[in-house]
């Protein structure tokens, strides 16, 4: 940086640009009173007004400023750091001014635009936070970005299908990775699964090539059985502690992590008879029992959707059971003869129902009935034509089915056209299943119908919500790495940062950051995985200078600041005194303020800045 | 409120609170509650024109002596707002602001301010609304218990 402009000792030369922005402040602000004002205030050498700052005409006269006017600050009041501090940052850099000695006022968000009908306070209001931008300008110090290198290596927690993506994508860009399972295999959560909606095809057969290809690639250490014990560090620069069970603990060298942890099924202990009556069961269980070929015979097949999910035991929608739910309708429709047999062979697994004395003739005639009244049908219900789902009657009872997207819709139509029976409930009204006898039974009210119906069933299959690992939290507390209420992973931005964590360097994906498919588990991890290569990809990352600075002087060591960082930026150094990792540090303040011996201060958000802002603010004019 | 009337009369401040033009500081952590402000600008939501707005990272960096500054300087309110809980940027600093907020409340309260004049809001990037009624409450409150008692003293 061949930054003429940067010596802090310099005597300030503040130029001030008050922008019009067409007549969103103009309108509303009187600018070229406001500038002219801004001459009056100490250190100002130049002030004018542009139309648009943000145009090349008015970045030029930015530049021109500086150049004529031997400006060594400068001060936009415009629209919001938020959005333009980049542009304007680097006017200044291109005419040589570090781009530290930038100070934002914002005149239009947080002024013109919410005082439009008082002219003249409005504009006393831009005076004086143009007058807290010069206390502030004039404090200011230019600032060097520290430069850290990356080391080459990533490691990717969690070996399911996010996890394995992830790993060989990074793999295959010639990163090495290490892999960190807890189980003894890889696959996760599909190793439960019968077959895989959209494609149909076994579960199993899909992610083995995956497997294998994790297996086989060269850039891929495999920890099995193993676990994350420690990690220390920061971006570009951690240490990771991996323990695998019954070997010694690894310590490797990385600089990116890929948390891939997945989740569990919630268990709906107390709800609609699980745990209490035989034959109730989750969808991963019902699964399960698919998988293995161990499904008891079944004429009657209820599914519950929703169960402890939307509101109520966990707020969120789960997102893929609805799908889930549907793959397996079709599934036993159009399996039925082929398990029957299956059935006729390995008889009751799940328990205890003794099929023969399920519903009563008598019910199954008022209900073919009714179905026929149902589809407004006269006269004798029982001529109509059965499809193959009169073998089997799957009822699938939902609020509301979400089926999005493209692929999902078709199969639900598909699901109708197999007659899969969808039948909504709502809140205030709940299935109710029970016991009459040895008859697993369920009542509901028929919203439409607006009358309370019972039917008998051979098996609930209740669809619950996928929830955050148990133990996520250790995770979380390990790298810092923020869990939302649900007890998923918290992404930086949901829009437009959804698989890197605030935290610079950690990355996340799949179902461990919410309900998620595969496809979406798939895309994820590809994006965690091109995230992380980017600075491993650079071999450094750029430091913004925003950091933490102790001092000495003042330091008692104490150590409330190491305590209270959320990063582990701090620590103490071989004299007992508290220290900086600049690479680690976020610029939060939070130890410059707990600090009770005030030895810390925050670059570029000095105590004396901020209090000369404020003195300026409140300053009588 | 009664609790400043004592120090409000003893330095005679102007009274009346019709044409009383308060003085409100307010900290602004960059990631929501800033967001949040700049929302309601984007959304042009009006309100009253007496707020100066300092940018700070998170809540937490407001030191205590950032406020007991701003009212020995004859602010009539502070407000601090930061993200809601559970949602801060820097994974817990406001949990830490509130705790310290707390405080100092109780600590301007002997200081003969009433502890309403130091307000704590949790404003999200997407509550444009949220901090133009908080703006508008504050200056509401501040207006009510008029000018800061210790206005030209200290
Ligand atoms: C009943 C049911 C049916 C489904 N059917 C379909 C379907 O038909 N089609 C579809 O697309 N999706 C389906 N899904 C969703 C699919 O299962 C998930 O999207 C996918 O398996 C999630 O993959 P993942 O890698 O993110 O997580 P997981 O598969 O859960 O993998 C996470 C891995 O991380 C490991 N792990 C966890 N914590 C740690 C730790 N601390 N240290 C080390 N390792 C750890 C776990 O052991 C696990 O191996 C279904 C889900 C359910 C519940
Ligand atoms: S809190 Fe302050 S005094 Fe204590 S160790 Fe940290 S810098 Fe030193
Ligand atoms: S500013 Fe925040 S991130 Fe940096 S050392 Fe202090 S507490 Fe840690
Ligand atoms: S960043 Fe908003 S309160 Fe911490």
């Amino acid at each position: 940086m061949a930054e003429k402009k940067a010596a802090a000792n310099e005597k300030p030369r503040i130029g001030v640009f008050v922008c019009h922005c067409g007549s969103n402040i103009g309108g509303f602000v009187d600018v070229p009173s406001v500038a002219e004002y801004a001459k009056t205030l100490p250190d100002v050498v130049y002030s004018t007004d542009n139309l648009y700052t943000c145009a090349e005409d008015g970045l030029a006269s930015i530049r021109e400023g500086i150049r004529k006017h031997d400006l060594n600050r400068v001060i936009v009041a415009s629209c919001t750091p938020r959005t333009h501090a980049p542009l304007f940052q680097a006017t200044c850099e291109s005419a040589g001014l570090n781009k530290y000695m930038f100070t934002f006022v914002n005149i239009r968000e947080h002024c013109s635009w919410v005082h439009m009908k008082e002219k003249d306070k409005a504009s006393k209001k831009a005076k004086d936070l143009i007058r807290m931008g010069v206390a502030r300008a004039r404090l200011l110090e230019p600032q060097e970005e520290a430069k850290v290198e990356v080391t080459p290596a990533s490691v990717v927690v969690g070996g399911g299908v996010s996890g394995m993506t992830a790993a060989l994508s990074m793999a295959d860009m010639g990163f090495p990775v290490h892999l960190v399972e807890r189980d003894g295999e890889l696959g996760g959560f599909i190793r439960n699964l019968n077959n895989l909606y959209v494609t149909e095809k076994s579960a199993s057969e899909t992610i083995k090539p995956l497997i294998e290809k994790v297996k086989a690639h060269k850039n891929i250490h495999l920890h099995l059985n193993s676990q994350l014990k420690g990690v220390e560090g920061f971006i570009g620069n951690y240490e990771v502690v991996i323990g695998t069970k019954g070997a010694e603990d690894l310590k490797a060298k990385v600089g990116t992590i890929v948390i891939a942890t997945g989740a569990l099924e919630f268990v709906p202990e107390g709800l609609y008879g699980y745990n209490q009556y035989p034959n109730v069961v989750t969808l991963t269980e019902f699964e399960i029992l698919c998988k293995k070929k161990t499904l008891p015979k079944l004429k009657n097949v209820a599914f519950i959707q929703c169960v402890g999910s939307r509101g109520q035991v966990k707020s969120y929608c789960s997102r893929i059971c609805c799908n889930v739910a549907i793959k397996n309708a079709i599934n036993i429709v159009d399996n039925y003869e082929n398990m029957l047999g299956l059935m006729e062979k390995s008889g009751t697994v799940v328990e205890k129902i003794p099929v023969e004395t399920k519903a009563t003739d008598e019910i199954m005639e008022r209900r073919r009935r009714r179905r026929g009244r149902e589809r407004g049908e006269e006269g004798e219900a029982e001529e109509v034509k059965l499809g193959p789902s009169e073998k089997i009657e799957v009822t699938v009872f939902n609020r509301d089915v979400m089926a999005y997207g493209v692929e999902h819709e078709l199969t639900y139509n598909k699901a109708r056209e197999k007659r899969v029976k969808f039948v909504r409930y709502t809140t205030d009204h709940l299935p109710k299943v029970y016991m009459e006898g040895n008859q697993l039974m369920i009542a509901y009210f028929h919203e439409t119908l607006k009358l309370e119906r019972t039917m008998p069933v051979d098996m609930v299959v209740l669809s619950t919500p996928l929830v955050g690992q148990p133990d996520a939290g250790e995770l979380s507390q390990m790298l810092k790495v923020p869990l939302g209420q649900e007890g998923f992973f918290l992404e930086a931005h949901v829009k437009l940062r959804p698989v890197d964590f605030a935290t610079d360097g950690i990355y996340v994906c799949g179902t461990c950051r919410g309900p998620a498919d595969i496809t979406e588990c798939a895309t994820q991890a590809s994006a965690a995985a091109s995230r992380a290569a980017i600075p491993m990809a650079k071999g450094y990352v750029q430091a913004e200078a925003l950091t933490s600075v102790v001092d000495e002087t003042k330091c008692s060591g104490c150590g409330t600041c190491i305590q209270v960082c959320p990063y582990g930026a701090l620590r103490k150094n071989e004299k007992g005194y508290a220290e900086v990792i600049v690479a680690a540090c976020k610029g939060c303040g939070c130890c410059g303020a707990t600090c009770p011996e005030g030895a810390i201060t925050m670059t570029n958000y000095t105590d004396a800045q901020l209090l000369a802002e404020s003195r300026a603010a409140l300053e009588e004019v | 409120m009664n609790s400043e009337a004592v120090h409000a009369g003893s330095h005679g401040g102007d009274g009346g609170s019709e044409h009383f033009e308060p003085k409100i500081l307010v900290f602004c952590c960059n990631w929501c509650s800033y967001a949040g402000a700049d929302l309601a600008g984007v959304s042009r939501l009006q309100m009253p024109p007496y707020f100066r707005t300092i940018r700070v990272m998170c809540s937490a960096r407001v030191d205590p002596e950032f406020v007991i500054r701003a009212f020995e300087k004859g602010a009539d309110g502070v407000l601090v707002a930061g993200c809601h809980p559970a949602d801060c940027h820097y994974i817990g600093g406001n949990y830490r602001t509130r705790r310290r907020m707390a405080l100092m409340k109780m600590l301007i309260q002997q200081f003969g301010f009433d502890p309403d004049r130091l307000r704590l809001e949790w404003v999200s990037a997407g509550e444009g609304e949220k901090f133009q009624k908080t703006i508008i409450e504050f200056t509401n409150t501040v207006k009510e218990m008029g000018p800061t008692p210790y206005k030209g003293g200290v």
